[in-house]
């Protein structure tokens, strides 16, 4: 066995690689794109499934009078119908947007987060991010008596400040440990009981008030209130565009992603402010939902299937989850009562998290 | 035959050499695992790291490959520091296969070894036909052409590592770094992972790998460097260097030296009787302390 024994390397050209079926290359001139034809198939799917269901979600009734059919929707929707059924789409429009973008943007900030820690566990619903969030609210209201309004900014500095303390206090070795998800567990339980202390020590009309906002709540939102997230979307997700490719090398581990040319800390530490800015986004205005940040990406993963979180399929999955459990929200006590969206994502995620952890423990045992 | 040549070892006293490092002080937050180094890569070696296990092998290549930043010294490509180098760019110079790898759960074999061109690709050029050649190659030489579309964790043990080192060979770097390469894998692997760089390393890739087996080292290795407790207790050719006082200052093993009677370079025998010194075990760097007697 020694040095060129066996030597065949840069002898002519090599055999031509193959890659899956599913893998095409788009090339136009000197730009090239790698596509997923699976996963962009299932991605388009999950889109028109989601358009669906926002119209059937915006002709629904929450009272006794009966639903817009689909084509109705649609007509008022394109303004061949006006009066109360253009009312009642105009009123349930917000929460039906919210959702859209919402979902959208949990779905990434769990892919983010995910991604970095290469954990299931690893979402800001868990991480204590969106509990911080809460905390942030309830310090507002509560303590400061501002209203819903300075709820939205309380839950933005508490959303960031979680993270950066998660951050700070978690981050050494960098985010693909186990540190990192046990210390945002550890905030997050806190932060839980310190926000039920605020909740005990306020007066009753307040802690009723803030209490529905902690369950994540889609009720009561105007399109005024929705620009903060627009905003967020539109500067967020041009960023994310320019981190994913350095993202996808995380997952190969800090060590390789950085051997291969990837500025490690800072890109860890950008990553984070955008992940948290999308957790921030929605949580800000319509409370901490949970679970949708969770499930989306890993929902995702399986569905194309896919190696790592495919990013634009978490989006679009995310987006037909809470549009869903809005639509579920709404009318499965109506007209007697209309649940917070988070009790129904609740609901869904702990399934999931007991199928998770059933299907762990079943690849544990030998 | 570069591996075996018994006249490697002549080398004039000033190698030609594009990486070096001096003065390193290098650890983890408290600990110094390397407290004051110096040290030369040839160019054109195939250079191999021995020591006992905690010697600092492993901090040395991370110091090296600049995944950890020195206390206290530098490390210098092309006579520039390589904190100084973008990350892309120094990528493209040197590469590195830590020693322990971490892929997606169903990625396939060709995709990770794609991963490989991260430094030469942008935005909006995501494949370009030097990335499908350089990949071709890399698969071809590692003889993993046929596995291409598999899932890398079909594979067995040693055709995983070929993975990986195909991803490093797609990288396309003149110097490559291996951390233990050869570790868990059968002697057949072993061999075939050797002999896959010696190839390299004969077609011009300076090569600096951390090896455990002294004799495969002594082998292949065209330049060694001998570690212990974070100090380098001697460099040069197999030939030159590889003595049975040497193996006993660094393991702590007494032995026999004598030329393998397949390619006359040196083999390590370990007595048959009380081989291990006692006395004189390596310390462990765990217990080293820059500027504290222990």
């Amino acid at each position: 066995m020694t040095a060129g024994a066996t030597s065949g390397i840069g002898a002519g050209a090599p055999r031509p690689a193959r890659w899956p079926g599913r893998i095409r290359f788009l090339r136009l001139g000197p730009l090239s794109v790698r596509i997923d034809i699976v996963a962009t198939t299932v991605t388009v799917l999950l889109v028109i499934a989601t358009a669906a269901i926002a119209v059937v979600s915006l002709g629904v009734s929450t009272t006794s009078s009966p639903n817009l059919g689909f084509a109705e929707t649609l007509q008022v929707l394109t303004g061949q119908i006006g009066g109360a059924p253009a009312d009642r789409v105009a009123h349930a429009l917000p929460a039906v947007l919210t959702a859209v973008l919402g979902g959208i943007s949990l779905a990434l900030s769990g892919a983010i987060f995910q991604t970095m820690t290469r954990n299931p566990l690893g979402s800001p619903d868990i991480i204590g991010f969106t509990t911080g969030a809460n905390t942030g609210a309830l310090i507002a209201m509560l303590v400061f008596g501002f209203g819903s309004g300075g709820a939205t900014i309380g839950s933005l500095i508490g959303c960031l400040v979680t993270g950066m303390a998660v951050y700070l206090l978690g981050m050494r070795g960098g985010t693909g440990n186990y540190r990192f998800i046990i210390v945002g567990i550890g905030i997050s339980a806190m932060l839980v009981s310190f926000n039920g202390y605020l909740i005990a020590n306020a007066n009753q009309q307040n802690a009723a008030v803030a209490a529905a906002w902690g369950m994540g709540n889609l009720r009561n939102i105007t399109m005024a209130d929705t620009i903060p997230v627009w905003i967020t979307l539109a500067v967020l997700i041009p960023a994310m565009v320019t981190f994913a490719p350095r993202m996808r090398m995380f997952e190969l581990g800090p060590d390789s992603a950085q051997s291969k040319g990837v500025d490690t800390e800072r890109t860890q530490l950008i990553l984070l402010v955008i992940g948290v800015g999308f957790a921030a986004a929605t949580t800000s205005i319509a409370g901490p939902i949970a679970f949708v940040a969770l499930v989306a990406p890993q929902l995702a993963a399986r569905l194309t299937p896919s190696a790592g979180i495919p990013l634009v399929t978490s989006a679009a999955v995310g987006a037909a989850l809470l549009v869903s459990s809005d639509a579920i929200a709404r009318t499965l006590l109506a007209p007697t009562t209309q649940l917070p969206v988070g009790v129904v994502t609740t609901a869904l995620g702990g399934a999931y998290l007991l199928f998770l952890l059933l299907a762990q423990s079943r690849k544990a045992r030998p | 035959m570069t591996a075996t040549d018994p006249v490697a070892g002549d080398r004039p006293a000033e190698t030609a050499a594009r990486l070096t490092g001096s003065g390193l002080r290098v650890g983890y937050g408290q600990r110094t695992i390397i407290a004051d180094l110096d040290v030369l890569i040839p160019d054109g070696s195939f250079t191999v790291i021995v020591g006992p296990n905690a010697c600092g092998k492993s901090t040395l290549l991370r110091a090296l490959s600049r995944l950890l930043a020195p206390e206290h010294g530098d490390v210098l490509l092309d006579g520039r520091s390589v904190r100084d180098f973008k990350g892309k760019e120094f990528a493209r110079e040197l590469g590195l296969l830590p020693q322990q790898s971490i892929a997606p759960e169903g990625i396939t074999v060709i995709d990770l070894v794609s991963r490989g061109r991260f430094p030469y690709q942008k935005m909006f050029q995501q494949w370009t036909d030097d990335d499908q050649r350089a990949v071709a190659r890399a698969l071809d030489v590692t003889r993993l052409t046929d596995l291409s579309t598999r899932p890398v964790e079909a594979l067995s043990g040693g055709q995983r590592q070929r993975v990986w080192i195909a991803m490093a060979l797609a990288q396309e770097t003149p110097i490559l770094l291996l951390d233990e390469p050869t570790t868990y894998l059968d002697l057949a692997h072993q061999l075939e992972v050797l002999s896959l760089c010696a190839d390299l390393n004969a077609q011009g890739t300076t090569l600096v790998a951390v090896l455990h087996d002294l004799n495969q080292a002594a082998r292949f290795a065209s330049h060694m460097i001998a570690m212990r407790s974070g100090e380098i207790l001697a460099t040069g050719s197999p030939a030159e260097i590889l003595t049975e006082g040497l193996v006993e200052r660094v393991f702590g093993v007494r032995s026999r030296v004598v030329p393998d009677p397949e390619t006359g370079t040196p083999m390590v025998v370990p007595l048959a009787v009380d081989p291990v010194s006692l006395g004189d075990l390596p310390g462990d760097t765990a217990n080293l302390r820059a500027g504290e007697p222990e």
